[in-house]
C-alpha cells in the first residue's frame, strides 16, 4: 500500500466520533466573521453597522489577488465592526451580526438534490469558486481559485484530493465522504475541468475502510477519478507528503509549487464546497466541525454556520468538563490551543478537541541523548535536534543553511522525542527569525 | 470562565517514549548475556556486575548531588545502570573489586559527569573505563578465567582467549588456530573472555529485542559485523593457516558486545543512517586492523573509541536526504 517515503509517525488515532453522523448545529445568537479567515490580504467590509443581511449576503470583499470574500452565514443586523480573538490567538478585525430568523439570499439552491450536470467553461468555474469565497478547508485556508490558476509556464497533470485526515481525533472529512459522496465526486470533476486535466486521485488512509469502499464504489461512475487507499502514517495529509504518496513525486523547496510536479491538491471538504458554490450557487457559509475529546460526553460531527462560537458546539457535545486543561482548535498534532472557547468557527476550523488537565500537561524536558529518532521521523528529511539547538542559541545563519524553512511544523520530532524536548517551539522561533531575515534581504535587493 | 486553559504550541500529544524506557530496554536486552555470564563464571560474574553497577550509580548520584549540586537526581533514568552493566561486561570475572571501582569512577566520574552528564559525553563512558583499566592494569585485565568454575572468584584458573590464539597464529605459531574452540562453542559462549562478550547467541538475542522495540536501528551493528566478516574473510582466503576464519572473528572477543551495545550508544554515535553506516564500517575496519596488525589481541574498544571522536565530524558532513532534493521527472 502506498505512503510517503521519508519519515512519519503513527500517533494513537482516537477517532471517537467516526460513527457519528453529521448533525446540524443550532443557529447562534450572534455570529462573528473575522475578515482574515484565509492566507493572504484581509477582506474589506462592504456592510456597515445597522445593515440588514441575509444568509449568503457578501459582507466583505476579497482584499487582493490572494484573498477571499466573506459571506454572512446568518440573517440579521450588523451589530458592529470590531475585533475578535480567533483560533490563531491573535486579535483580528471582524464583523458581528445579531441573528434574526433564517432568511436566505435568492438564487441559492438549498435542496439536497444532486446536480451533476455542468456545462460551464473552466474560467467560469474558477470565477464562481472565487465569487463564493472558497478556501482550502483542510486548515491552511489558501484561496482555492488561486490554486486553480497555475502560474504561467506550468501545466497541471492531475488533481489529488486529500481525504487522508491524518490528524488523530478528527472525523469531519471522514463523515463528509460517507454522507456527501456524490457531491464530493461532482466537485472533483469540476476541479478537474477547471485545471483541464482528465485524471484525479482521491487519497484516503486505510483506517477509513468504509469511506474507501463507498468512494471507490461511486467513483466508478465518474471517468478518470480513482480512489487510492494509503497506509496510515502521519503527516500524510501534508500536501507534499500526499503528492509523494499518491504519484511518487517530490515537490522541491519553494518557490516550487505542487503544480511544478503536475499536481493540484484539494481537500475533500474543499471539493464539496466547490460543488456547492458552482452547482448550488451557495457561497462558503457552513462547514463540518468535529467536536471531540476523551472527556466529552458526546463527541460529535456538526454542520456549523461559520461565525458560531466554539463554546456553543462544546455545549452541544455535552459541555466543557470540570477537569478541562486545554481546548484545541484543530487536531492534537498541528492544532492551536485556544485561550478562550469564545472564538468563532472559521473557514479552516476542522475540529475542536477538549483535553483534560492530565492529557494537556507536557512532561519536563530532559537533555538530548542524540538517539536520532527525530531525524528518522522528520517527514522533510531535516535534523530537528540540530535546528532546535541552533535556534535556541540564536545561530540564524546556521539554521537557514540547515534548511529550517523547509520544516512543515508537523510535530513528528517532538512527538517522538524520548527526552520530551520542545523542539518545534524552538524551530518555530528559528523559522520566524529566518523568515524576517530573508524578507529583509529580498527588500534590499 | 472559571478555570483557565493551558495554551502551548503543537504538538499537544506525545508518543510516550522516554529516556527511561530506552535505558531499561537496553538493560532487558542485556539480560540473556548476563545469564550466560552467571552460568559460565558463577560467583565472579555476579560480584563484578554488582560492584560495577553499584559503583556507577553511586558515583552518578554523589557527583550530581555534591559536586554539580543539581536538585534532581538522574540515577533513575537508568543510564548509570546501563554503564555499570556494560563496564562489567567488558571486564574479566576475576578482577579485584577495587579495580572495578576505579573503572566505575573513570566511566561515570570522568567520561560522563565531567562533560555535563547524560547526553553530553563525547566518548562512551563504559569504554572509557575499560580502556583506562586495560592500560593501567594490563596484567589483571588480561587474565581470563576458564568457564565453569562457578564458586571461584579471583582464585580462578585462567587460560588464553581465542583472540590470543589468533594473534599467536599471526606471529608464526602455526598450530595455534587448531587449538581454537569450535565455532559452536564460540557462538554459545563456552570460552574464556570478558564477562559479557563470550556468548554471541545471547548478544544477538539482545540485538533482536532492541530492534523489535525500536531502541536502535540495524545500521551500526550490521555494518560493523558485515565489514569484519568481509575483511577477515578475504584474509582467511589468502592464508587459512595464519588468518582465522571470519566466523571465529565474529564470535570472539568483544566484537558482538561492541557492535550491538557499545557502538550503538546514542550519545556517541552519528545521527543519520548514512553516518551510522560510515561509522560502523570504519569501526569494523579498525577492529580488524588492530586485531591482525596491532600489538593488542583485541581492537574493538579502541576502534569504537577512535570513531567516537569522529562522530561530530560525521554529523557535520552526513546529512539526511531531504524531501524533494532529487526531483523525479
Amino acid at each position: 500500500m502506498r505512503t510517503f517515503r521519508i519519515g512519519g509517525v503513527h500517533p494513537e488515532e482516537n477517532k471517537l466520533s467516526a460513527g457519528k453522523p453529521i448533525r446540524a448545529a443550532e443557529l447562534p445568537k450572534q455570529a462573528v466573521f473575522p475578515l482574515s479567515q484565509h492566507i493572504g490580504a484581509p477582506a474589506v467590509p462592504v456592510v456597515r453597522r445597522g445593515d440588514t443581511v441575509k444568509v449568503g449576503t457578501k459582507i466583505a470583499e476579497a482584499g487582493g489577488f490572494v484573498s477571499a470574500s466573506v459571506f454572512s452565514s446568518v440573517s440579521g443586523k450588523v451589530n458592529k465592526i470590531d475585533s475578535v480573538v480567533d483560533a490563531s490567538g491573535y486579535r483580528k478585525p471582524a464583523i458581528f451580526i445579531d441573528v434574526e430568523g433564517d432568511e436566505w439570499e435568492e438564487g441559492i439552491d438549498r435542496s439536497d438534490t444532486l446536480v451533476s450536470e455542468c456545462t460551464l467553461s473552466p474560467e467560469e468555474i474558477i470565477r464562481k469558486v472565487k465569487e463564493a469565497g472558497v478556501v482550502g478547508m483542510g486548515g491552511a485556508c489558501f484561496p482555492t481559485y488561486v490554486k486553480l490558476t497555475p502560474p504561467p509556464g506550468t501545466r497541471a497533470e492531475c488533481v489529488i484530493i486529500n481525504g487522508v485526515e491524518c490528524e488523530p481525533y478528527l472525523t469531519a472529512d471522514h463523515r463528509l465522504m460517507l454522507e456527501k459522496t456524490d457531491e464530493i465526486l461532482v466537485g472533483v470533476t469540476l476541479l478537474m475541468r477547471a485545471v483541464k486535466v482528465d485524471k484525479a486521485y482521491i487519497g484516503i488512509e486505510n483506517n477509513k475502510p468504509d469511506a474507501i469502499r463507498k468512494m471507490a464504489e461511486r467513483a466508478a461512475a465518474y471517468p478518470g477519478v480513482e480512489v487510492v487507499p494509503l497506509k496510515v502514517k502521519y503527516p500524510q495529509g501534508g500536501e507534499k507528503q500526499l503528492i509523494d504518496a499518491v504519484i511518487r513525486r517530490q515537490v522541491p523547496d519553494p518557490p516550487a509549487l505542487p503544480v511544478h510536479v503536475g499536481a493540484v491538491v484539494q481537500n475533500v471538504g474543499t471539493a464539496f464546497a466547490v460543488y456547492e458554490a458552482v452547482q448550488k450557487n451557495k457561497p462558503l457559509i457552513e462547514r463540518v466541525v468535529t467536536v471531540t475529546g476523551k472527556s466529552l460526553a458526546d463527541p460529535s460531527n456538526f454542520r456549523v454556520r461559520l461565525g458560531t462560537p466554539m463554546s456553543q458546539l462544546i455545549d452541544a457535545a455535552g459541555g466543557l468538563p470540570e477537569d478541562t486543561g486545554k481546548v484545541i482548535g484543530g487536531g492534537p498534532m498541528m492544532g492551536k490551543a485556544l485561550a478562550t472557547v469564545e472564538v468563532p468557527v472559521c473557514k479552516g476550523s476542522s475540529g475542536v478537541l477538549v483535553m483534560n488537565g492530565k492529557e494537556a500537561r507536557r512532561s519536563a524536558p530532559q537533555p538530548c541523548i542524540h538517539c536520532a529518532k527525530c531525524v528518522s521521523v522528520c517527514a522533510m528529511g531535516l535534523e530537528p535536534y540540530l535546528l532546535a539547538t541552533c535556534s535556541a542559541h540564536g545561530d540564524w545563519e546556521r539554521v537557514e543553511r540547515e534548511h529550517i524553512m523547509s520544516c512543515i511544523e508537523c510535530g513528528s520530532c517532538q512527538f517522538t522525542c524520548p527526552s520530551h524536548r520542545p523542539m518545534l517551539d524552538y524551530i518555530r522561533l528559528g523559522k520566524n527569525k529566518v523568515g524576517g531575515i530573508i524578507r529583509a534581504r529580498n527588500a534590499k535587493k | 470562565m472559571a478555570n483557565k486553559l493551558i495554551v502551548s504550541l503543537s504538538p499537544h500529544v506525545h508518543g510516550g517514549d522516554s529516556v527511561q524506557k530506552n535505558m531499561y530496554g537496553v538493560l532487558v536486552a542485556l539480560v540473556p548475556a548476563l545469564l550466560v555470564s552467571f552460568y559460565m563464571f558463577g560467583l565472579g560474574a555476579v560480584a563484578v556486575t554488582l560492584t560495577s553497577v553499584a559503583a556507577c550509580v553511586f558515583f552518578e548520584w554523589s557527583i550530581t548531588k555534591y559536586i554539580l549540586r543539581r536538585e534532581r537526581s538522574t540515577i533513575m533514568d537508568g543510564s548509570a545502570a546501563v554503564t555499570g552493566v556494560l563496564l562489567a561486561f567488558n571486564l574479566p570475572s576475576n578482577l579485584p573489586l577495587w579495580i572495578i571501582v576505579i573503572g566505575a569512577l573513570v566511566s561515570v566520574g570522568i567520561a560522563k559527569m565531567t562533560f555535563g552528564g547524560l547526553g553530553c559525553n563525547p566518548f562512551n563512558p563504559a569504554l572509557a573505563g575499560r580502556i583506562f583499566l586495560l592500560i593501567s592494569f594490563p596484567v589483571q585485565m588480561t587474565s581470563w578465567p576458564v568457564p565453569g568454575q562457578l564458586a571461584s572468584y579471583t582464585d580462578a584458573e585462567t587460560a588464553a582467549t581465542p583472540l590470543a590464539l589468533m594473534k599467536q597464529a599471526i606471529h608464526g605459531d602455526t598450530g595455534a588456530l587448531d587449538r581454537l574452540p569450535g565455532s559452536l562453542d564460540l557462538f554459545l559462549g563456552n570460552n574464556p573472555g570478558c564477562i559479557g562478550e563470550i556468548s554471541a547467541l545471547a548478544l544477538l538475542l539482545g540485538l533482536a529485542y532492541m530492534l523489535w522495540k525500536k531502541i536502535i536501528t540495524w545500521h551500526i551493528p550490521v555494518s560493523i559485523l558485515a565489514t569484519v566478516f568481509v575483511f577477515t574473510g578475504l584474509m582467511h582466503l589468502s592464508d587459512p593457516t595464519v588468518y582465522a576464519s571470519p566466523l571465529a572473528h565474529l564470535f570472539t572477543g568483544g566484537l558482538m558486545l561492541g557492535a550491538i551495545f557499545m557502538a550503538t550508544d546514542y550519545v556517541t554515535s552519528p545521527m543519520t543512517h548514512k553516518g551510522m553506516v560510515i561509522y560502523g564500517v570504519a569501526i569494523g575496519f579498525l577492529t580488524v586492523v588492530i586485531r591482525v596488525f596491532g600489538s593488542y589481541p583485541e581492537g574493538m574498544s579502541f576502534a569504537i573509541f577512535i570513531m567516537n571522536a569522529f562522530t561530530p565530524l560525521i554529523n557535520t558532513y552526513c546529512k539526511p536526504k531531504r524531501f524533494g532534493e532529487v526531483v523525479k521527472k
